[in-house]
């Protein structure tokens, strides 16, 4: 069950330049009960896209035609709250292979790598500019390239380099799942219960 | 160089490093309810393989379930799905169930340390974030996503980057009215919902020493609401005589024997943290949440702060949230009327709250227009309810005692505050529609909670003491 190997990414982007997005409302309570990971998608953002008619809400960003592309750009303390995976399996069923904020809580950051989408943090400024370009102009791309650990604003060849761990990133590269590698550390790890269950 | 407390439990649960990336962590507990673990069924059965070490993982429903009427079938077509799944699935993999009308049901977070399952010095695990709570044993636990519970279910590890250390100390003594829930949201408001982001804390001082257990769980429970892996707080004997004679924690000479092994856990005198902070209790009185993130909370008395005074890089979310609850800028919140007031919750669902509310509620009554969700946190919890009285004493105030279970705090039920109407709540989150969409949700502790079902309006306890 390996995640989809991550290739460098070229797109646009989808902005939403909100602090404190939690995963309440990337997704909402409710829409938790399926006992599947698929069409989460259908739901993200639900109460900001959709007003109480399900009715789509015309600026919201991901309803909005002037944006479009894989990549996901949110502001400070992206996916705080929760630790519900429910908001990583709609961040990857909607189709993002990537999320670019100033700063990710911590148990989201481990949900979206364990379902193969790139958390990528960038300093403040950075962010901010990467708003500026995409207000001035939605047309504008990114480029996240995972082996050199960059992220570039193409049209003016800005570019930050951002942090992985190096397993993680072996990982996505590879399209491994930790799971499979516990399960090869089987023997290792009851070695480790005799000694200390004593 | 000394350890840290969190260090000396985390060393000795690492099976082993990866280089340049995380340990493979071994897990004594976990703890798995409906909603987050279908999926990780799934997916191990998928890989063709049964759950590793049934015996070393608990399950409760909780999340979705009624709190009225739970002897009949769950009405909502989903959660009755998700509940009779999660119970087919423990029974498959041989794992123990609590589902609805076992009297120990109730929330996770209740039920682990109520039944003993929570003991010093311990891993646990649970694919929900207020994990932290079972901190307050001098545990090493936190909340984890679905793939990480299928890491236990296939080999009771998973894989975690080391956090950093945090310690936050408090010394003197809590003001009459001032509960363990004001000094959490005290040091969030200080701190913010992003302040301990990166970290595992460990709570220490005076005023920590001098909380009960249940006291103590209420703190631990929202680190996560800091921004941290978890929180914790090193076990002393109100931790051993708390687990002493609890159903699974171990008895007789076995519990000596484990408390002679649980007094080694403290961080030594010259360990170091990678932050400290430190807080005065005394400058702490009751407080309330006037936003949507939990870290945007102010003393009960003082004013909304103002526009110019807030950091510029946060204002945004500061208009967007006072715009969601309806609020102004230097608005005083004390007076305001409310609607709804909930009192429960992993957070403040457990005896002593509703000993707290009942002495408050005593001889007085609810306020006509005030509605009301009084869930206690467990079976456990409502027995105790029953066999102390207070539920006569809910009763003649005019209060409707309801039935276990997470309730209103996430609202996966029918326990859902109207769109805009207000809600004092004792729960965790105030987030835009965490207690139904629209719902707007003030924080608080359960004396204030208990104030405001007295006069409709938010209230300083104090005033009732
Ligand atoms: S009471 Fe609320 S915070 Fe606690 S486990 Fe239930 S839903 Fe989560």
């Amino acid at each position: 069950m390996a995640i989809e190997k991550f290739i460098t990414t070229i797109s646009r982007v989808v902005p939403i330049p909100i602090e404190e997005i939690d995963t309440d409302q990337i997704i909402p309570a409710r829409f938790l009960k399926a006992t599947d990971k698929k069409g989460f998608g259908d739901n993200l953002f639900r109460d900001w896209r959709y007003d109480k008619n399900n009715q789509p809400i015309a600026d919201f960003p991901l309803n909005n035609p002037k944006y479009s592309g894989c990549i996901l750009v949110g502001g400070k303390n992206f996916g705080c709250g929760s630790s519900r995976e429910h908001a990583a399996w709609a961040i990857a069923d909607y189709g993002f292979k990537v999320v670019v904020s100033s700063f990710f809580a911590d148990i989201f950051k481990n949900n979206v790598l364990n379902n193969g989408v790139l958390p990528v943090q960038v300093s403040e400024a950075f962010l901010a500019k990467i708003f500026a370009a995409v207000d001035a102009n939605p047309a504008t791309e990114l480029k996240v390239d995972l082996v050199n650990q960059t992220i570039t604003l193409i049209a003016t060849n800005e570019s930050e380099g951002f942090e992985i761990n190096a397993y993680k990133k072996d990982c996505l590269l590879n399209g491994f799942d930790d799971i499979d590698y516990l399960i090869s550390k089987l023997p290792e790890i009851e070695a480790f219960e005799k000694k200390y269950k004593g | 160089m000394g350890k840290t407390l969190f260090d000396k439990i985390w060393d000795a649960h690492v099976v082993t490093e990866i280089q340049d990336g995380p340990s493979i962590l071994y897990i004594d507990r976990q703890f798995i309810h409906e909603v987050t673990s279908p999926q990780a069924f799934t997916g191990i059965e998928a890989r063709g393989r049964k759950v590793f070490r049934p015996a070393q993982i608990t399950a409760t429903a909780d999340h979705n379930i009624p709190t009225m009427d739970q002897h009949l079938p769950i009405k909502e077509y989903l959660s009755a799905f998700q509940v009779e799944k999660l119970k087919e699935n423990c029974a498959r993999h041989g794992i123990t169930y609590y589902g609805l009308g076992d009297e120990y049901n109730g929330i996770v977070h209740v039920v682990g340390p109520e039944l003993g399952y929570t003991q010093p010095g311990m891993t646990i695990v649970c694919g929900d974030s207020h994990t932290s709570t079972h901190g307050a044993f001098g545990t090493v636990a936190f909340g984890v996503g679905t793939s990480e519970v299928e890491m236990v279910f296939a080999s009771q590890c998973i894989m975690q980057p080391k956090p950093k250390r945090m310690r936050i100390t408090i010394n003197g003594e809590l003001g009459k009215g001032v509960t363990s829930k004001d000094v959490i949201l005290y040091i969030l408001s200080k701190l913010t919902a992003s302040g301990a982001t990166g970290y595992f804390i460990e709570y220490a001082g005076s005023t920590i020493r001098n909380m009960s257990m249940e006291a103590r769980m209420t703190v631990c429970n929202m680190s996560i609401e800091l921004g941290a892996r978890g929180g914790m707080i090193a076990p002393d004997q109100k931790t051993f005589d708390y687990v002493k004679d609890r159903k699974y924690a171990p008895q007789g000479a076995d519990f000596d024997k484990a408390v002679e092994k649980w007094k080694q856990l403290y961080s030594d005198a010259d360990a170091v943290f990678d932050k400290e902070y430190s807080f005065d209790a005394t400058d702490i009185i009751p407080m309330i949440t006037y936003g949507t993130n939990p870290g945007l909370g102010m003393k009960i008395t003082d004013k909304i702060p103002s526009l110019a005074s807030v950091d510029p890089a946060t204002k945004e979310t500061f208009v967007k949230a006072l715009q969601y609850m309806g609020f102004e800028p230097e608005q005083q919140l004390l007076g305001k009327e409310v609607d709804w007031v909930f009192v429960g919750s992993c957070t403040n669902g457990r005896i002593e709250d509703f000993r707290l509310l009942a002495a408050m509620l005593k001889g007085r009554k609810r306020a006509p227009h005030i509605n009301t969700y009084i869930v206690p946190g467990s079976y456990l919890v409502e027995k105790q309810i029953k066999e102390e009285g207070l539920d006569k004493i809910f009763a003649e105030a005019d209060v409707e005692l309801r039935q276990p279970g997470c309730s209103s705090c996430l609202a996966m039920n029918e326990d859902k505050v109207p769109p805009g109407k207000y809600c004092v709540a004792t729960s965790n989150r105030n987030f835009e529609g965490r207690q139904g969409p629209g719902a707007r949700t003030i924080l608080a502790s359960p004396l204030t909670a208990a104030a405001a079902i007295i006069t409709g309006k938010i209230t300083d306890p104090r005033e009732f003491l």
